[in-house]
């Protein structure tokens, strides 16, 4: 294993009153997600919220290459929102950017209201309108599932990374210009989701093969219980 | 948690900087970071001044300062950024070693590389002395949302179950001819991702039945919530003290 990297903003990125606002949005949107998430989940919120924390914990330890030298890891809002819904995906990311800033050093102290509003909120939800708004080919079959869960990733990266533009043009260190920073910021995080919609694609469909039940956007979208005769079995009726 | 299950950034021991209640030193933490970040970053001194107070802590809790500058090097990409900014910043520029570099672009770099690095020392720090289950404690005893910190709670208790339960499916899936390097293997990685995903799941349904049959209401029944000492409180925000006077001097002087 190489090193890890810090791949969520660290302190003196922004300047101290943008980490006091971005720390009090991300508070209310997490008191949101709080509320909604125990309406899904009633008594069972806090066990399963912690093993789909657990399971974005363990994903993001997956790298990939985006470019030469370059490695992204995935982030995991999308696959969580499309899997447990906004709500509860918004929940288990908060409290993965909470433990890896205060055990792991990942992102820092003042910045995690910043990190929490990217990726645990904005990336979320984002990514959770764009599976709603396709749902409608999701629901038909594997390849719109797919494509779905491609496309609700891609956005979520490149809504978290233009939450960080638009966070370092309302207090930055500045010094660049902000185009610059969002043409390099935006370029590598499409790369990025390029990779990580094609992961949460795949990982979505084979969830959807064996526990269609447990994907979250397809819910209420049980198609009806087909009778198939076995290919495997006719020979032997017809030899009996 | 037993041992072998030792987590990669605490250094145990039994120094005054680990004993002290875990609620103090996140408070404690989160101010010394507070008082780097609003300190203007054309006042170079204070930042070594801030430094110091860190090797003292360091000394204190006895971690020897070679094992956080390993971990420190998570910070490597924010390092490359601000080495970059010089030569990308815009505004006025000066002339170094025949080189055109922007003035405004340095002190952007300089402030995310002493800043950040600063940060990453003090979040280390923290997690060197204390014990990610003595953190959890600290929060609920700052009165963080009761359903948060029950959540990681148990995310922190099953993920080191799920993490090798990837690396048990890892390593199977390269027992079996799996190459990870090559892109068009992704396919494997993510569908055993998905497995993961399930099995994930499928454990919290059978945690949620275990933890109803064991009593479960819906809260974590209340930790020792002894009220922490006044010394405890002196002893930790001590260091913040001196931070806040060097900030506090930098603001004057600056």
């Amino acid at each position: 294993m190489t090193t890890p990297m810090a791949m969520h903003m660290s302190d003196g990125l922004l300047d101290p009153a943008t980490s006091a606002l971005f720390g009090l949005v991300a508070a209310a949107g997490l008191t949101l997600a709080v509320l909604r998430a125990r309406r899904d989940l009633d008594d069972r919120t806090a066990p399963m919220a912690g093993l789909v924390a657990a399971f974005v914990f363990a994903a993001q330890m997956l790298n990939f290459p985006v470019l030469p030298g370059v490695s992204g890891h995935l982030l995991g809002g999308a696959l969580a929102a499309l899997l447990v819904g906004p709500a509860v995906g918004a929940l288990c990311l908060t409290i993965v950017l909470v433990i890896q800033a205060l055990m792991f050093a990942d992102g820092g102290l003042t910045a995690l209201g910043a990190n929490v509003t990217n990726m645990a909120l904005i990336g979320t939800v984002a990514g959770y309108l764009v599976a709603l708004g396709l749902r409608r080919f999701a629901v038909r079959g594997r390849a719109g599932l797919a494509v779905m869960a491609f496309l609700a990733a891609l956005v979520n990266t490149v809504a978290a990374a233009s939450g960080f533009v638009v966070e370092y043009g309302i207090g930055g260190q500045g010094g660049v210009s902000l185009v610059g920073v969002a043409t390099a910021i935006l370029g590598v995080h499409i790369l990025i989701g390029v990779g990580e919609g094609v992961i949460t694609a795949l990982t979505v469909t084979a969830v959807a093969a064996v526990r269609p039940d447990l994907v979250h956007v397809l819910r209420g979208a049980d198609r009806p219980l087909q009778l198939r005769p076995s290919p495997v079995a006719r020979p032997e009726e017809s030899g009996a | 948690m037993g041992g072998g299950h030792r987590h990669p950034l605490h250094w145990p021991g039994n120094s005054p900087g680990h004993r002290l209640p875990p609620q103090v030193k996140i408070v404690a933490a989160l101010l010394l970071v507070i008082c780097v970040v609003a300190t203007p970053r054309q006042v170079f001194w204070a930042f070594g001044g801030y430094l110091l107070v860190l090797l003292v802590l360091w000394r204190v809790a006895g971690v020897p300062v070679r094992w956080f500058a390993k971990r420190a090097l998570i910070e490597l990409p924010f390092v490359v950024l601000a080495v970059l900014m010089p030569f990308v910043g815009v505004g006025p520029r000066v002339e170094v070693l025949g080189v055109p570099v922007s003035v405004e672009g340095a002190l952007a770099g300089w402030a995310i590389l002493a800043k950040g690095t600063l940060g990453v020392l003090t979040s280390l720090t923290l997690a060197a002395t204390t014990s990610p289950t003595e953190l959890l404690v600290g929060l609920r005893r700052l009165h963080a949302p009761a359903v948060l910190t029950t959540i990681a709670t148990l995310m922190l208790r099953y993920a080191e179950v799920i993490v090798a339960e990837e690396r048990r499916m890892r390593l199977a899936r390269l027992a079996r001819g799996h190459n990870p390097r090559f892109l068009w293997q992704v396919g494997a990685t993510a569908r055993g991702l998905g497995t993961l995903f399930v099995r994930a799941y499928e454990r919290g349904e059978r945690v949620h039945l275990a933890m109803l049959s064991r009593g479960w209401t819906g809260a974590l029944p209340d930790a020792d919530d002894r009220r922490t000492s006044p010394r405890s409180w002196c002893a930790g925000l001590s260091p913040v003290a001196v931070t806040a006077l060097v900030w506090g001097v930098a603001l004057w002087t600056s």
